[in-house]
């Protein structure tokens, strides 16, 4: 998905209701927003934490100096790891990593949903569509995490719904 | 909370720093643990430092934790920050992470380390000169200062890492590294043992892939059509309707050019080729061809031109060489010298003077540099251990000895350097010594040899780079090369030799001696000017009035960055020194080097004997000129880039433009009535052209010539858009519509023509006499596109400019030129040859006849072109062999053959 389209999608996500105009820059397309008052700004990231709070939902951004600093942290390892590979080993391990981290949690960071969890879906997305049932069973987890936030009202928007099996075929794999 | 560190970690730096800000506001342990310790549980690849929460959550983003810090403290995020920081984390670290890997674990260094991060250092650089801020996100340090200086600090802490043209980011970061936080975290973390301090970190870290480099190319890159404003536009139209008037006036030609007062004074100088070999094509594109290229683009702007170059001639190799021909070291220099002018004249090169260094002028002005050096004490004397042959009665310069190699017991090591472990010999240290003439054992002892005491100059060199060297236009690997020399301390240089070759050294004592090339041979410039103009003092005493402009390949830069300016301030005769050192990388043949002894690549002379015009050569070089890494010439490529860029590019577009004058408009410039569609395509081309102009200014050569093929696609996208074969046959306005666009693209051709000039001379006057282009309008380029053909004028017979290079002709000369080691002479064979006598030459003889025979008969059943042409570069190949062989000069295998 394109950098521009996915700013679009959160933008509808957010219920923001005049559209901004994004524009490309160099091999890797990175997106670049002209805001009215000021300089432009540049990166996926960036660009969606400023929309968050033209927006006024802060509170997707984290409550506490903690959670702030958690929500950042794995907004850059969407765009480091995330975007930054495309090879199936690599996918996969990112994923075991993400399958542990998620072993005892709802949300990415505290209990809340935050701009990370939308992120880091849209981001996710192309590759969880590509996931055997048996796959799917093994980062169990993150499968949980992943149809949780495509079920969480206005986020998936068009993106094609993924289909998880709620009983489990493989037991043997776990 | 937790922070978990490791030896070695470069995150350590920003998070200690970052640290501070949090003092008093939570309490905080520092664990040290291994490089390869997994801290977080459920990352598979161990990533340090860590920050483990008191809810137990872990940070093990740098920039998260650094931003966590700054978050308790009381500072809130913004819009800057998240982007300086997205931005170091996407951007900067992929190429940072590599930079230092190639240091400090593959031991790399110079633009190998810088190369990659090139881009990104200058992004910051521009930024902050930009915001006119002295820190990132504002007036104040900040996170992103952190982050960012934590990240750089290993590597720019080495000044000869941080690029002097980068003014604001230099000023940055010397700003932060001063302050005591981040003096008290570099001193943790790097120990003062600089980047090697990473170490034990990068070691056990994967090798980083390094980031998407551009490739050296001249590619068209997805080109962002800038916006422009209605004022450039309207610039842009009156420069163009005023056309012809708009010129400057022409500069009258004087013999001998000499500076002007209040003139832009231009002095450019070419490396001076080293006599005794053909040039390959990397020494071409890396002094000569540079140089003309510039010197040509000079004399466009009109600034008052001085080219020179000429051939290197003393020193041993030439002795050398000499002995191996049979002829005196002055036959060698005179023979090989109208080689080189021969070459240089057949690629059009345009010296105002090519000159040689073997002259009384020469022996005068270094001597009288010498002598000045001498009375003000910069000469030191000491005693140097050596090998003297006692039966030729002499001491045995380098060359001049062969052994053991002591490293690989190589048989044939040479007194300098083992050709077969390539390792650097000190001549004493061979075993089995002999002298190259008469092959008796030489003795060591000590002779007495004058020394460049430059520990005692460098004050005076470094106060005059600090004033030369920033903002100026310097080549990054120049000023890299210098800075590592200064760094590593001067030491004083010997500058005689024993040899009889060379300038002689006019001291009591060392009658017997000549000055040494690292002395003397870049006075040759000085030498070969004062040849040329018995005035050379008003080019050369001069430093006010004159910019010095010199090329040359990369090995160079220390003779012309630091020895000779050393001699030149301690003669304190007022000499005009560099301004401008442009160092180029070097050329690859493709996936190797150019080897004359192994009859790899293609050389100079025989660059003639392939069909394919100078200019295509010179275009070629120019397009892969080592700009800033090093390039490599392919065949494959050249027929890629003739056949795409000047072929159906550039040479498609000045014809069809010239084709539509004299079809439609029977060889008449029609009238033209500009739409605004006109009017932004003159603003573009007027763009592209300053841009060309802002490249050169800056002696980037390779780049400016995509401008030029910039503006050709714009033109020949123009023309498609507006299809004038179409309205030609239509209505009134239609037919005017015609015109219009037919006379625009006439003269963007015109434009072309005199951009074209520095390049490709002979392709250039070919268009402006296909044009018919005012002569005024020929020589000068001013900054604006004018135009320069009005309605009415008349134009020449068209044709077409370039010929298409078909695969099996460029086939047969990457064979010819591949360097088939078996069949091609190699200069050790030669010499066994020569001695071997009658009968291999009588061997030889038989070959050619024989192979001649094949080659006619093939001829006359009318074989397969590529047959043929295989066939006859075996003959080719016979008969240098055996003219090598005879010891007859090398006969060019075609066109000199009917004497």
């Amino acid at each position: 998905m394109a950098a521009a389209a996915e700013l679009k999608l959160l933008e509808k996500s957010l219920g923001l209701s005049k559209g901004n105009k994004y524009s490309a820059q160099g091999e890797r397309q990175i997106p670049v927003l002209q805001t009215n008052n000021g300089p432009s700004l540049t990166g996926l990231t960036t660009i969606a934490t400023h929309l968050v709070k033209q927006a006024n939902k802060e509170h997707l951004l984290g409550s506490t100096a903690e959670e702030k600093a958690m929500v950042q942290q794995w907004l850059e390892y969407r765009v480091t790891r995330v975007d930054g590979h495309s090879n199936k080993e690599n996918t996969h391990a990112l994923l075991k990593d993400l399958n542990s981290y998620l072993e005892d949690k709802v949300y990415l960071t505290g209990y809340n949903l935050t701009l990370a969890d939308i992120l880091l879906y849209y981001g996710l997305h192309r590759f969880i569509v590509d996931l055997t049932v048996q796959e799917k069973e093994k980062y169990l987890n993150v499968s949980r995490w992943f149809c949780h936030i495509q079920h969480y009202p206005g986020i998936r928007q068009h993106l094609s719904s993924v289909v998880f099996i709620k009983n489990r075929l493989y037991s043997s794999s776990h | 909370m937790r922070l978990f560190v490791s030896e070695g970690a470069p995150g350590s730096l920003p998070v200690l720093v970052a640290a501070g800000r949090a003092q008093g506001r939570a309490e905080l342990q520092v664990r040290a643990v291994g490089p390869e310790e997994c801290v977080v549980p459920f990352l598979t690849q161990p990533k340090l430092p860590v920050l483990q929460l008191d809810s137990g959550n872990y940070l093990f983003s740098t920039s998260a934790i650094c931003r966590y810090f700054f978050l308790l403290s009381g500072w809130e995020a913004d819009d800057l920050t998240n982007q300086w920081l997205e931005w170091e984390a996407t951007e900067l670290q992929p190429a940072l992470s590599a930079a230092l890997y190639y240091l400090v674990v593959q031991g790399k260094k110079g633009e190998d380390v810088l190369g990659p991060l090139g881009r990104a250092l200058t992004h910051i650089d521009h930024s902050l000169s930009r915001q006119n801020c002295p820190f990132l996100a504002g007036e104040t340090e900040s996170l992103a200062d952190i982050v960012l200086w934590g990240a750089l600090y290993p590597l720019l802490q080495d000044p000869a890492y941080l690029p002097e043209e980068l003014g604001a980011l230099r000023s940055w970061f010397q700003t932060l590294s001063a302050q005591e936080p981040c003096q008290r975290a570099a001193e943790t973390v790097l120990k003062q043992q600089g980047v090697l301090a990473l170490r034990p970190y990068l070691q056990k870290q994967p090798q980083p892939s390094p980031p998407e480099s551009r490739a050296v190319s001249n590619e068209p890159e997805e080109e962002e059509l800038a916006t422009l404003s209605e004022e450039e536009i309207a610039a842009a139209v009156t420069a163009w309707e005023k056309g012809l008037e708009n010129l400057p006036p022409l500069r009258p030609q004087q013999n001998p050019v000499l500076p002007v007062a209040g003139d832009r004074n231009v002095l450019i100088t070419s490396a001076l080729p080293y006599v005794n070999n053909v040039p390959h094509l990397g020494n071409i594109i890396g002094c000569v061809l540079s140089a003309d290229v510039f010197a040509r683009y000079s004399r466009l702007r009109q600034w008052n031109t001085l080219y020179l170059c000429g051939t290197d001639e003393y020193g041993t190799a030439t002795e050398t060489k000499a002995m191996e021909e049979g002829l005196t070291p002055q036959e060698i220099c005179d023979k090989y010298h109208v080689i080189h002018a021969d070459i240089y004249r057949w690629f059009n090169i345009s010296f105002d003077t090519f000159g040689r260094t073997t002259t009384a002028q020469q022996t005068k002005i270094t001597q009288d540099i010498f002598q000045r050096l001498l009375a003000r004490g910069f000469i030191l004397q000491d005693t140097v251990e050596q090998l003297r042959c006692e039966r030729c009665a002499r001491f045995l310069a380098d060359r001049f000895v062969e052994g053991v190699c002591p490293f690989c017991g190589y048989e044939e090591a040479r007194g300098d350097q083992c050709d077969k472990c390539g390792k650097l010999i000190n001549a004493i240290e061979l075993k089995k010594p002999q002298c190259k003439v008469c092959r008796s054992c030489p003795v060591v002892r000590s002779s007495q040899h004058l020394f460049l005491d430059l520990p005692k100059l460098e004050k005076r060199l470094e106060e005059w780079l600090g004033k030369t060297l920033p903002g100026s236009n310097w080549t990054p690997n120049a000023r890299f090369i210098i800075r590592s020399w200064l760094r590593d301390g001067l030491k004083p240089r010997c500058i005689t030799r024993d040899l009889k070759w060379g300038t002689p050294v006019p001291l009591e004592g060392f009658e017997d001696k000549v000055f040494y090339v690292w002395f003397d041979a870049t006075i040759g410039y000085l030498s070969i000017t004062a040849n040329y103009t018995d005035q050379w003092e008003r080019w050369w005493k001069n430093p006010e009035q004159v910019d010095l402009y010199q090329f040359m390949a990369k090995d160079n830069v220390p003779f012309h960055g630091l020895v000779f300016p050393c001699s030149a301030l301690g003669a304190e005769d007022n000499y005009t020194l560099v301004k401008y050192l442009i160092a180029t990388e070097y050329l690859n043949y493709e996936d190797g080097k150019f080897s004359k002894s192994r009859g790899v690549g293609v050389f100079g002379d025989m660059a003639q004997d392939t069909e394919i015009p100078a200019d295509i050569w010179r275009f070629y070089l120019l397009y892969i000129r080592p700009e800033g890494q090093d390039s490599a010439f392919s065949w494959t490529d050249m027929l890629l880039k003739n056949n795409s860029e000047l072929l159906n590019n550039l040479g498609n577009f000045i014809n069809r433009a010239g084709m539509f004058v004299s079809k439609f408009f029977g060889g008449c410039v029609p009238e033209m009535v500009l739409n605004p569609d006109d009017q932004r395509l003159l603003a573009h081309i007027t763009l592209e052209l300053r841009h060309y102009h802002q490249l050169l200014e800056k002696v980037r050569i390779r780049d400016a010539l995509r401008s030029i093929l910039t503006v050709s696609r714009h033109g020949n996208q123009y023309i498609q858009v507006n299809e004038p074969w179409k309205r030609i046959k239509g209505s009134e306005a239609d037919r005017q519509r015609a015109g219009t666009v037919t006379g625009m693209a006439v003269n963007i051709a015109a434009l072309l023509s005199v951009m074209l000039q520095p390049y490709m001379p002979t392709v250039s006057a070919t268009i402006q006499a296909q044009l018919q282009l005012p002569r005024p309008a020929c020589s000068v380029l001013p900054t604006d596109f004018l135009c320069t053909l009005p309605a009415g004028h008349q134009i020449g017979t068209v044709s077409p400019l370039f010929q298409k290079l078909e695969n099996d002709q460029i086939e047969s000369l990457k064979q010819r030129f591949g360097g088939q080691a078996k069949v091609s002479p190699n200069p050790a064979v030669v010499e066994t040859v020569t001695t071997a006598g009658q009968q291999q030459i009588q061997t030889l003889t038989d070959e050619v006849a024989k192979q001649g025979n094949v080659v006619r008969e093939l001829k006359a059943q009318k074989a397969d072109k590529n047959q043929v042409a295989a066939e006859v570069a075996k003959l080719l190949d016979l008969k240098k062999q055996l003219a090598l062989a005879e010891g007859r000069p090398l006969e060019t295998p075609k066109g000199k053959k009917t004497k």
